[in-house]
């Protein structure tokens, strides 16, 4: 399967990348290797056989509800950017 | 030309537990900006999400109150969008696989408008699935920046999406307000709506009768019943004037501005809804095994649609009584304690005095029944008083009042403020004796056909004893005595 270049863009778009047309066309390229991978799997028959949502048949291994976690903010913040009155600062966001 | 209103809605409930679905760290609500916010809230590089088992258990009670098919095997995936108060640039939720399947909640819905009766109608649900909530964005004073709070990212919440099977702003109301008082009711969600434990999305479109589906706009984040009234009914007159206009309903995402009580599109991003889910490959599947679901049936109080059966079959008591008695836990509680305390003979005593006074009380307070400050013992040991026919309704209020503002128990109050009703018929007919004595040419006047006397009688009557004569015994011996 061959990606087109509108689609490496529209998905670099969602990933928030920004990517030269040298940098697109090498992803295209590599993007479409994985996808002929893909395709040769898709082939397999694997009529009645239950699909698997995880590489390892176990579950999920429950916690207690039980707090643990202490506040830790001012080691946390001490690394970040920005901050102030106890918030992380981030460019202004507007809906 | 007439117009068919279709309603959907995905409900977000924040679950009850001490901690966050994937960490440690406390829900507590109000705490101070991002002191409860650990390394996985805040999504530092290397840490590893471990499911909550309170939150599981939480999803398991509200799928077996609903009547909802439990998966033995569900999954998380990652929904992928970029949002500051998103951290980690996913937010953890469970799309093809959810922990809830198709379920159904039967609602009694009260017409807004019109004289149109009360009616039952039963909602499916489609399904309810687990995830984490996001942060908080402040768009306040930061200098042209934007604050980020988050103590929220990760707090466990159940969407419980329904069918759309609503066809008026009154039917998602009632919907709505059956849910919000079942989340409570199995002890999963505080249903604080101001703290946003408890938020409503509603999906509407209108179509004329016959066609399909009309295309759907989706209101955000609604958090009082009043205003998702308001916001359904402009969002509706709203499309019909749009397509008898000759236009045509984009499908997008509105809010409800209450101050205006208008719905308005935000502006809609080009990629929004392509958040690229795919399972998340931290999180093995989720597995609840048949001891689960036994526990979290055997925790489970008797449901609100199970007591109201119970309280019509047994007491005989109308729907609109057993309402209101299921309307939350603590008033069924009380119900039940009352009953038990006076006999189920008098059950209907019962339901009158918390459907009557009870509520009135509490509205005017501005309380919840929670919040109710006689206890059953108390109401039960006034209950008794009436039954026995030891004192008067009105005698029944005073004593009410007394213990609402002042406390005390009913016997106390009784004997302190005299009013135990005279129930001795030698005391009520010597009573009676003496005002027909004082009053000869009433009594003429009453047994020449003069009916309505029998009132004036009643309160000379009453007046002499101070109101504590037993007005049953004592209508029957006027009657008696006046006749001659």
């Amino acid at each position: 399967m061959s990606l087109t270049t509108a689609d490496v863009q529209k998905v670099a778009r969602l990933a928030r990348l920004a990517m030269n047309e040298t940098e697109i066309e090498a992803a295209r390229s590599q993007l479409s290797g994985i996808f002929d991978l893909i395709a040769e799997m898709q082939a397999v028959d694997t009529r009645g056989i239950a699909p698997m949502s995880h590489a390892q048949d176990v579950a999920q291994r429950l916690r207690e509800d039980k707090v643990t976690e202490a506040n830790q903010r001012e080691a946390f913040q001490a690394i970040a950017p920005q901050v102030e009155a106890g918030l992380y600062l981030v460019p202004q966001v507007i809906e | 030309m007439t117009w068919e209103i279709v309603i959907g809605l995905e409900v977000h409930t924040q679950l009850s537990t001490n901690t966050k679905i994937f960490s440690g760290a406390s829900t507590t609500y109000g705490a101070e900006p991002n002191t409860q916010a650990d390394a996985v809230s805040i999504a530092l590089p290397g840490v590893l999400p471990v499911l909550n088992k309170g939150a599981v258990e939480r999803a398991i009670k509200f799928g077996l109150a609903v009547g909802a098919h439990i998966a033995p095997r569900s999954v998380f995936a990652r929904k992928n969008y970029f949002y500051p108060d998103l951290p980690k640039g996913y937010q953890i939720s469970q799309f093809d696989l959810p922990v809830v399947g198709l379920g159904a909640l039967t609602i009694q819905v009260e017409p807004f408008s019109g004289n149109a009766k009360p009616y039952e109608k039963t909602v499916r649900i489609t399904r309810a699935h687990l995830e984490e909530d996001a942060g908080k964005s402040m768009h306040g004073d930061f200098h042209g920046m934007t604050g980020i709070d988050l103590n929220r990212a990760g707090t466990p919440l159940l969407e419980i999406v329904s069918e759309p099977d609503m066809c008026s702003a009154a039917e998602a109301v009632a919907y709505a307000k059956a849910l919000h008082s079942l989340v409570r009711w199995i002890g999963i969600c505080d249903g604080n709506m101001q703290e946003g434990s408890f938020r409503c999305d509603v999906n509407v479109s209108v179509r004329r009768p016959g066609e399909p589906l009309g295309t759907r706009r989706e209101i955000k984040n609604l958090n009082s019943f009043k205003f998702m009234q308001q916001a359904i009914d402009y969002e509706v007159q709203w499309q019909i004037d749009t397509i008898e206009n000759g236009g045509k309903i984009q499908q997008a995402t509105v809010l409800f501005n209450p101050d205006t009580g208008e719905t308005r599109a935000m502006r809609s991003k080009e990629d929004a809804h392509d958040y690229r889910y795919f399972p998340d490959p931290d999180l093995l599947p989720l597995e609840i095994t048949a001891a689960m679901l036994e526990q979290a049936r055997a925790s489970l109080p008797e449901l609100p649609h199970v007591k109201r059966a119970r309280y019509a079959n047994e007491f005989g008591l109308s729907a609109y009584d057993t309402n209101i008695l299921t309307s939350s836990l603590e008033m069924a509680g009380l119900f039940d304690s009352c009953v038990s305390a006076v006999g189920q003979s008098n059950a209907k005593l019962c339901a009158n005095w918390l459907t009557g006074e009870v509520s009135a009380q509490l509205n005017r307070d501005g309380l919840d029944m929670a919040q109710c400050p006689i206890s059953a013992q108390q109401l039960g040991g006034m209950l008794q008083r009436i039954a026995d026919n030891t004192i008067s309704n009105s005698g029944a209020k005073e004593v009410f009042r007394t213990m609402w503002a002042e406390g005390g128990d009913a016997d106390a109050i009784i004997e302190a403020k005299g009013l135990k009703q005279v129930s001795d018929s030698g005391a009520i007919e010597a009573l009676v004796d003496e005002i027909i004595a004082a009053n000869a040419d009433k009594v003429a006047e009453y047994r020449s056909g003069k009916d309505k006397l029998f009132g004036f009688f009643v309160g000379l009557a009453m007046k002499a004893s101070k109101g504590k004569a037993n007005p049953a015994q004592l209508n029957d011996i006027l009657k008696k005595k006046l006749a001659g």
